[in-house]
């Protein structure tokens, strides 16, 4: 039986279209997936994000032990300082990708919805040190408000500066009399900020966000148009561009890989890894001519297959087909043409960077 | 509930055809439109071009999908709707009217016979 979030009733209310995703009944889309998209680049809208998996790591050795659990090095946070890491197996394959807040007295694991259990029993099963887990995933609503008017209405919510807030930071705060975690973050490429709450505050604060952001043609956004942001950005999807058989380095993640932090799972393969060279990386491409790439096509040269296609879509911003896949080295160059083996070949070019290189995120 | 309109016959793949005279124009019905969302592409066969009843001979793509365009009835293809081409998202907002894909000259008019009434589609749908 498909679980709902806290703010079901407000999405059938807004006549979205509800799809099962992750086990949870979830809008894929109000008005439509383009209409969706442009409303977060041009103004501001409101994801249900509340199918995410928050893991709570408490006691006094949580920074030893999250240091062991994932790549990237928390000791390095400030209180209130968010981190994107990822979490591996012993051959260095990729169990999630996740955001870590360091809060106060505890930190506060943001993981994929399709993996919380997975992720859940994997920390379980690695404990050590004095620390206590918890799942707290099942009571937690959560929204992202995104766009690059998101700021005006978050000030409207808020009684402190909201500019203060830097991305990538997070604050514990009222919204009226409600407490809310808020963090300066996102999966879109625009400014914004997400709300973590208790769900019994869930409507409450839904509609003071819609109403906080009237004036600007706020919307609800489906999980449609969060895929195409996403993408647009280059972020990877667990599921699609990185999973257990990819690692972190392969994935364009090294930059979230801290080998002189001290051992962490993984650490050792992925030393290996490292040393004998990479044989394959994920690159960002775009079509030359027409057509849309989609996942698990394959990609070839002109003589023989060199790797596939992970995620693939309609660009609703560059209105035209982009891609991101696995090419095997020395084919990952930056300009390089390859083709995409759908129906009919197309012909595709590799990019640098992000494919919308205009987000307001800061 | 997708919209079923009548005066037109309907295909298993979701697809309407209208008939008049020699002459049947087809496109995707409002049921396909709204399952597909978002169209961005469309590439419907040539004029001149022989066509089978059955056969793929075009492709629709969306943000998230992409799925073949079959050929509703034998014949010879002798319009393209170029505002569509242009514009394919008008397939989602006039599934019906302004949204055609092309016309076929029809070969077998015994084929009609296979095509399915209003009421036979919405029967179709209600079980999907």
């Amino acid at each position: 039986m498909a679980k709902k979030t806290p703010f079901y009733d407000m999405h059938l209310k807004n006549n979205g279209k509800i799809v099962e995703f992750t086990g949870y009944l979830m809008p894929v889309q109000f008005e439509g997936i383009i209409p969706e998209h442009q409303v977060v680049r041009n103004s501001v809208g409101v994801f249900d994000v509340s199918h995410m998996g928050e893991v709570e790591i408490r006691g006094k050795d949580r920074i030893k032990f999250v240091n062991y659990i994932t790549t990237n090095d928390v000791s390095k946070l400030a209180l209130n300082q968010i981190q994107y890491s990822t979490m591996l197996y012993p051959d260095a394959g990729i169990v999630d990708d996740l955001l870590v807040y360091n809060l106060k007295d505890r930190m506060f694991l943001v993981v994929n919805a399709a993996n919380t259990e997975k992720d859940y029993k994997w920390i379980l099963d690695n404990k050590q040190f004095d620390v206590e887990i918890s799942n707290l995933s099942d009571g937690i609503g959560q929204l992202a408000v995104q766009g690059p008017k998101a700021e005006a209405v978050g000030q409207k919510l808020f009684d402190f500066n909201l500019s203060e807030l830097e991305y990538y930071w997070t604050t514990e705060v009222k919204i009226k009399d409600i407490p809310v975690i808020l963090s300066r973050t996102g999966y879109t490429g625009e400014d914004g900020f997400e709300i973590y709450l208790d769900e019994k505050y869930a409507v409450r604060v839904w509609d003071m966000v819609f109403e906080a952001g009237k004036e600007f043609g706020i919307k609800p956004i489906g999980l449609g148009a969060r895929d195409t942001l996403r993408f647009e950005m280059r972020y990877c999807l667990y599921g699609n561009d990185i999973d257990k058989t990819t690692n972190p380095l392969e994935a364009g993640l090294a930059w979230i890989v801290k080998f002189d932090k001290g051992d962490f799972i993984g650490k050792e393969s992925l030393l290996k890894i490292k040393e004998e060279g990479l044989k394959r990386k994920l690159v960002g491409f775009e079509v030359v001519d027409k057509g849309i790439p989609r996942p698990h096509q394959e990609i070839h040269n002109e003589e023989r297959k060199l790797g596939f296609v992970t995620s693939g879509t309609f660009s609703p911003s560059l209105k035209k087909g982009i891609g991101i896949g696995y090419v095997e080295l020395p084919h990952n160059k930056v300009g390089t043409i390859l083709k995409v083996i759908g129906k009919t070949p197309i012909d595709v070019k590799i990019i640098k960077g992000p494919f919308y290189k205009r987000g307001t995120h800061k | 509930m997708a919209n079923i309109i009548e005066g037109v016959k309907y295909t298993k793949e979701h697809e309407w055809v209208k008939i008049d005279g020699d002459i049947a124009t087809t496109g995707i019905t409002d049921y396909a439109q709204s399952e597909l969302s978002d169209i961005v592409m469309v590439e419907p066969p040539g004029i001149g071009q022989k066509i089978k009843a059955g056969d793929a001979v075009g492709t629709i793509e969306a943000v998230k999908a992409v799925t073949d365009l079959y050929a509703c009835l034998s014949g010879e293809v002798t319009e393209v709707n170029d505002a569509v081409v242009a514009d394919p998202s008008i397939m989602n907002k006039d599934a019906y009217g302004e949204g055609w894909i092309y016309k076929v000259k029809i070969d077998a008019p015994k084929e009609i016979d296979n095509l399915l009434s209003p009421e036979q589609y919405k029967e179709l749908i209600a079980k999907s």
